[in-house]
């Protein structure tokens, strides 16, 4: 019997030469990462289970992402606490304020993830690496302080879902409606435990960045891994980042999965999920008159450079409507530096916008624009939970940045079609 | 093994964002922290919760972030156990690694009430509602995982 991508990186790093869903098994692991939230638990483990040495210096991030530049004197001590540990045992890849940015849009940038390896890390948002072929899945912080000392995990190996992708999306559509629409069809449990593994002659419209925030979002079907099978794309993004050997697969052609999905990319419309699950989802066309307080665009889902420019398009002259906040967070120093350099940072900021230094900070309810009762926000995040963004009679709703921008623009739930624009090629920033 | 305790009972999809919501985050004292534990969902939890307390939901319970600070939070707050219809995956693996027991059920989530009395036998698999007395078999964790939970949690399993 045929083996999936995620079952073949499995048994690869399991010394084996097959694996079956539902076994348990050790695997060797590439990457253990950890936040200014979860590695301070970590290091708490790690420490009273009495470890005193680390598997890797290399193989090791602390990214200090959550609520940096630090917001308050507890959190700047969980900084503290990770800076302290970093040192003691040489953590090459410690990201403070200045270095840092988000760090699902950060280690793939610095190509410190690449295809083929098994990451894991304590931020449930880890499943984002899946995007460069890799199985790449949260835990939690114990899971990371072992990982740390041993550089091995264990793992019940996943059955899947497949995604077969085919036709070319709209304009103003983008690898966030994608998944929302997916996410509507299966369910916030619809993947649980499993892989959801993207394929298809489709995926050749999906940019990285696209792709990046698609398999971000495995785990709100509850996923335990997204992955995309590697192409063109995908090495053209990682030539130059990824500067080591790696070996990525293909799933055989008898693999065997839970469900087969074709999802025709022509057919999906600028969708938003109401609250307060990411599965309430429907066509923007259908949102109804759901007027906002604040528009948030960034995180470790749509913080990256495309996501920005599509943002710029829209907000390109306009303004932001009175009455709302319109908080843009690029995700990491490159991206801040590369939106400078276009020109898309003057565009926020003329159309009334605040920008950000990289932060998750509103995504969880952190900092940087938590929300008063009543309040709503569209946001280009991942999660739409009660309270998630503050008051936990504040509302979430999720939408992909252009559809975020031009919500900003016309201070309710949107489209770029609703506040006048018809085909996206013909705009430019 | 045994737990005893009453019952508290929510629905489905109980994330960890309202099991301990992020503000919250910046605390790393449990006990300080677990004062806040499933306040975004039921307010009267902290100050009802006795030592022993039985915690019964849906589908997808502790979905959402990695955040192991539910799990113990909800062990801190004194809680022996979780029954549930099913568990998010992060939730389930963080729940065996702390050592917060947690048995997936769905006849026992769906016969037991609130406020009952419910008994939990970990080594006979058994779920007794003493408040209506009807008994429930849940399956054994695997013989991996029973390692992990006989041994104290995770770090001292691969010690």
């Amino acid at each position: 019997m045929g083996m999936t991508m995620t079952q073949k990186i499995i048994a690869a790093h399991g010394g084996r030469e097959s694996v079956k869903a539902g076994e348990l098994i050790r695997v060797d692991l590439d990457f253990v990462l950890g936040n200014d939230v979860t590695a301070p638990v970590a290091i708490n483990e790690f420490q009273k289970a009495g470890f005193d040495s680390i598997f890797s210096k290399e193989k090791i991030a602390f990214v200090m992402d959550h609520f940096t530049p630090a917001k308050d004197i507890n959190s700047a001590t969980l900084v503290k606490k990770s800076k302290e540990f970093a040192e003691k045992y040489g953590i090459v890849n410690f990201f403070d304020v200045g270095k840092v940015g988000v760090e699902h849009a950060l280690l793939p940038e610095q190509g410190l993830v690449g295809p083929g390896e098994i990451i894991i890390g304590a931020d449930s948002h880890t499943c984002t690496y899946g995007a460069l072929g890799a199985f790449s899945t949260g835990v939690g912080s114990t899971d990371m302080a072992a990982g740390m000392y041993s550089g091995q995990a264990w793992f019940k190996v996943p059955s899947a879902i497949k995604f077969e992708l085919v036709g070319k999306p709209n304009p103003f559509v983008s690898g966030k409606d994608v998944i929302l629409t997916i996410i509507g069809m299966i369910g916030v449990e619809g993947a649980r435990y499993k892989s959801m593994e993207f394929m298809g002659e489709g995926l050749k419209y999906l940019s990285m960045d696209d792709r990046l925030c698609m398999a971000n979002m495995a785990i709100e079907a509850g996923g335990k891994n997204g992955i995309f099978e590697v192409d063109e794309v995908t090495l053209k993004y990682v030539e130059g980042r990824v500067n080591r050997p790696f070996k990525y697969y293909k799933a055989d052609e008898d693999a065997e999965y839970d469900e087969v999905y074709t999802i025709d990319l022509s057919k999906i419309e600028p969708t938003v999920a109401f609250p307060h699950l990411p599965e309430n989802t429907r066509p923007v066309s259908e949102a109804g008159d759901v007027p906002i307080h604040q528009v948030v665009i960034g995180s470790c889902t749509n913080g990256r450079l495309e996501d920005l420019r599509a943002a710029a398009i829209v907000l390109k002259g306009r303004k932001v409507a009175d009455g709302v906040r319109c908080i843009v967070i690029p995700a990491t120093q490159e991206i801040y530096k590369n939106a400078l350099e276009e020109g898309l940072l003057s565009i926020f900021l003329e159309a009334g916008c605040a920008i950000s230094a990289p932060t998750c900070g509103p995504c969880l309810g952190g900092h940087m624009g938590i929300m008063a009762d009543g309040e709503r926000a569209v946001a280009t995040t991942n999660r739409n939970f009660v309270g998630r963004m503050g008051h936990t009679g504040s509302e979430v709703y999720l939408a992909s940045p252009a559809v975020a921008a031009a919500s900003a623009v016309a201070g309710k739930v949107a489209e770029p079609k609703d506040i006048g624009m018809t085909d996206m090629e013909n705009f430019r920033y | 093994m045994k737990a005893k305790g009453t019952v508290f009972k929510y629905g489905d999809n109980v994330d960890t964002d309202v099991i301990i919501p992020a503000r919250y985050l910046n605390i790393t004292d449990m006990n300080e922290l677990s004062a806040h534990c499933m306040e975004d969902i039921d307010k009267e939890f902290r100050g009802k919760v006795q030592q022993g307390d039985i915690m019964v939901a849906g589908n997808n319970f502790g979905c959402g972030s990695s955040r192991e600070h539910a799990p113990a939070t909800i062990k801190a707050s004194g809680i022996s156990c979780v029954i549930a219809n099913s568990f998010a995956r992060i939730f389930y693996r963080n729940s065996i690694n702390i050592g917060l027991a947690i048995i997936e059920c769905p006849e026992a989530v769906a016969a037991i009430s609130a406020g009952d009395v419910v008994s939990v036998d970990f080594i006979k698999g058994e779920i007794v509602d003493e408040t209506t007395g009807q008994t429930f078999k849940a399956d054994p964790f695997p013989p991996f995982l029973q390692d992990i939970i006989d041994k104290g949690g995770l770090l001292k399993a691969i010690k």
